[in-house]
Formats: C-alpha cells, structure tokens, sequence
C-alpha cells in the first residue's frame, strides 16, 4: 500500500501545483483594469525589444545550418533541391517558435525571476499590499501580457532571419541560384505553417512569463532563495515550452 | 482601536502564535518585544493580512476588519525600508498618492514629508541605491506617513542602524506619532526604541503575550527584567 501511496500523493501534488500555476496566471491575465498601459511598454521593451539580438542570432545559425543538414543528407537520395523548402517549413513550423522560446526562457524567465524575487526577500511585494496595490496586478499582468505579444511577433523576425541564413548558406556555398531559392522557399509554404508558430510563440510566451513571476513570487528568503527561483523559471520554462511543443504539433498537425 | 483575540499561527508543526490577545487604542504607541523567533513579525503580517491566521479574531473599531478600508488608512515601515528600487525618492513616498492625484501634486506633498523626517528636495531624485541606511529609513517613514494614516506600523525601525542613526529615528517616530495622533504598533527588541517610542509594552514569549503595561513601569516588572536579563520568562 506505501508505494501506491506515495505515487498518489505525489500525482496529487502535481496536479494541485499545475492548478496553483494555472490560477495564478488566470489572475494575471484577467488584472487589465485599469489598463497598465506604461508597464505594458515597458515589458513590451524588457521581454520583445531586447530579445531580438538573441533570437535573431539564434534564427540565422540554425536556419544555415539546417541548410547544410539538409542539403547533406537530401543528396543521399537525390533530394538536394528541397533545401529551401525545408528549411523555411522547418523554421516557421518548429525551430522558430522553439528556440526563439527557449532563448527567451534562458534570458527572460531568468531576470524576471530574479527581479520579483529580490522584490519578495526585500519585502517590497509586502510593501505593495501594504499601499494598497495588489502584486499580481502590478508585477504579474504586465510581463504576462507582454510575453504573450512580444512572442509572436520574435518568431515571425526569428522566421526570417532563419529563412535569410539558409538563403545566405544555399546562394553562397551550395550552388542555389538566389531567386530560385526564394521562390521554392514561399512556393511549399502554407498559412497555417506560419500561423502555427505563431500560436506556438504566444503560448510559449505565457509559459515564459508564467514560469518567471511564479518562481520569483514564491521565492524564498536570501540570495540563495532567489538563486534557486531564477534556476527554477528557466528549467520551468524550458521543459514547459518543449512539453506544450509536442502537445500543440500533435493538435495542429496530426 | 484595534483588538486582536485568541491569535493562532502555526507553519508546519512550529506553533508560533499560541492565543495572543492585545489591544490598542487610538492615538496610542504600543511596543511588542520578544526573543527572536517568537513571533512578531508574524503577529505583525497577521494584522496587516500577509498572513492568514489559523484561529482568532481581529477588529478595528469594534468591527471585523475590513482589509480594504483598513489599509487605505494605515502606514507601514518595513525593517529594510523596502523601497521601491525601480522608483525615485520622491515617487516611493508618492506611490499611493499617485494613483489618485496628479504627480505634480503628489510630488509636492511627497516633498513635505521628505523635509518632515529631516530630508531636503535634493535627495526626491536620487534612486533608493544612492541611499544610506539612514536615509533610507527616512524615506521609508516619509512612504508611511505621506496619506496621513491613522494607524503605522513599524517593523525593527532600528536594525541596520549606528546607535546615532538609530536613535535619530527614534526621536524621529515618536514626534510624528504625537504630533499625528496616530495609532502606532511598533515591533522591536531595541528597548532603546522601547523608552523612546512606546506608551506601553507587550512581551511576546513562546507564541502569547506574557507582559502587557506601560513602558514608564516596565523597570519594575518582573517578566521583562527576565527578558532583559536574557532569561526565558516563566
């Protein structure tokens, strides 16, 4: 009996922690009254503006990459010439949204963890309620918002960019003529290819932020406690972007 | 007034608050010491509603206490300042004026109060990084006293601080707390602040409070001397 004991509190504590999770993003999703038009901006440039370099960089790697994979291993069965098509579905469909999430985990998660975290050790979230402001209003809603807007948005340049590495990697080294490869790369590409992604990048975005305010919300006291919150969003993040990957290309694909 | 009645907190199996009772009047100064770990803080989050007691019952003016309008008119001095540090001075000690008025405004009144606890016009600029310990316990108490609260609280006023500093900001809270006639409950185990702020004292032990009596005859009361002397009370 202790066995199947100890796997049903555990499974029970799981899902109660997946539904404190869930409520607590509901509540910062639902805190728009009054609209928080000056924090939203800035979150808007905190998590989306500044995230650009890194997704961008992120993008153009894997996209050139993924056209010498590609163009590699096609020519094993004759089938070199598809690299502009399989790279821009590649890109759009899965890496774009993936590794623009996980980058935004790893950069995002992280300092908005450690920014709540040390508002909580420093009791300056005691010092909202206490002036009357709810915290979640305040801290949560805003860079769940912005999270949520800016995702898409990164995926759509990170597309691009990846789209232009493989473009810069197929015209410059594989022998593609430029115009050919930009037509082939649109010719096999679907609107829901794109809007996919772009799904995939506005959940992610809410698991990003869902996963850095919870962390830094509930972090405990002292550097290490704030340590642990920051360590704790990204693995959070990283593992929820990669589960809600699987889950979303098995709802929109199969 | 504000009664607080058969007070229970526990974390885990750590009992911490046993059945506290107090009360305080309007326009009184009460003091809460006690040993580390005994609970002060907790009686202290238990008012203010970050924390949820196990048991118990707290009223303002004979009433339930209605968190909402409780905390519209109260003020607070965490141990550490806690200020915002993504706001200047002047917008710390204007946080919840802003959110009614405009910020030429508040920034005015934010300036009175920073000049009532002994600061000038230039520091209103300055962010909470660019301040001293001191200084930052006066901006602190500036934050707590700038919507005219009936009630303010004060968390350790004097940890961290020189004993100059420390008792700068003793005499500092006590002429507010006169010149105001607000309510203030202060936490502390500074029984320097105790004779300077407090009207009375209470002496909180293993989670009740044991000693309740005016600081003027606190030399003479047996609890506290054990206290003093470092001994548990009996």
């Amino acid at each position: 009996m202790t066995p199947i004991r100890s796997v049903g509190r555990v499974a029970l504590r799981l899902v109660r922690g997946i539904g404190a999770v869930a409520i607590f993003a509901a509540k910062g999703l639902g805190g728009l009254r009054p609209f928080p038009a000056r924090a939203l901006m800035i979150q808007l440039i905190q998590i989306g503006w500044l995230s650009l370099p890194v997704v961008g960089l992120t993008a153009l790697f894997t996209g050139a990459a993924l056209a010498l994979q590609i163009h590699s291993g096609g020519e094993r069965f004759q089938a070199g010439d598809v690299v502009p098509a399989i790279v821009a579905i590649g890109m759009v469909r899965e890496l774009g949204p993936v590794l623009g999430g996980l980058m935004v985990a790893a950069r995002v998660a992280s300092s908005i963890a450690a920014e709540i975290g040390t508002m909580r050790v420093t009791e300056q979230i005691d010092a909202l309620v206490t002036l009357s402001t709810d915290p979640v209003r305040w801290l949560v809603t805003p860079r769940l918002w912005a999270a949520i807007l800016s995702l898409p948005v990164l995926v759509a340049v990170g597309d691009i960019i990846g789209i232009m590495g493989g473009w810069m990697v197929g015209t410059g080294s594989l022998g593609f003529n430029s115009v050919t490869y930009i037509a082939n790369s649109w010719a096999y590409l679907e609107f829901w290819d794109v809007a996919s992604g772009l799904i995939k990048g506005a959940v992610f975005g809410l698991i990003v932020a869902t996963s850095g305010c919870w962390f830094g919300m509930h972090s405990s006291r002292g550097a290490a406690g704030v340590g642990r919150a920051t360590t704790g969003a990204v693995v959070a993040a990283a593992v929820g972007i990669l589960a809600a990957n699987f889950a979303l290309t098995g709802l929109f694909f199969k | 007034m504000i009664t607080i009645h058969d007070l229970y907190k526990s974390f885990g199996t750590k009992q911490v608050l046993s059945g506290v009772d107090l009360q305080v009047e309007q326009g009184e100064s009460l003091c809460v010491i006690g040993q580390s770990g005994t609970g002060k803080s907790v009686l202290l989050k238990c008012i203010l509603g970050l924390t949820t007691p196990d048991r118990g019952r707290i009223t303002w003016q004979g009433q339930p206490l209605d968190r909402k309008a409780f905390m519209a008119g109260f003020g607070m001095l965490f141990q550490g300042a806690a200020l915002f540090d993504s706001m200047s001075v002047w917008q710390n000690v204007a946080f919840r004026l802003r959110q009614r008025m405009s910020d030429a405004k508040a920034r005015n009144i934010a300036l009175d109060k920073l000049a009532r606890v002994g600061l000038d016009a230039g520091v209103a600029d300055l962010m909470p990084a660019e301040l001293s310990g001191g200084m930052a316990k006066r901006v602190g108490l500036a934050r707590a006293i700038a919507d005219d609260p009936s009630v303010i609280f004060f968390d350790e006023p004097t940890t961290g601080l020189d004993p100059i500093r420390a008792r700068a900001i003793n005499t500092l809270i006590r002429s507010i707390v006169t010149e105001t006639g607000a309510m203030a409950i202060t936490i502390t185990h500074d029984m320097e602040s105790v004779r300077a702020i407090g009207d009375r004292v209470a002496l909180l032990q293993n989670g009740r409070i044991i000693h309740d009596g005016p600081v003027a005859e606190m030399d003479h009361a047996t609890a506290l001397a054990d206290f003093l002397g470092g001994g548990v009370a009996k």
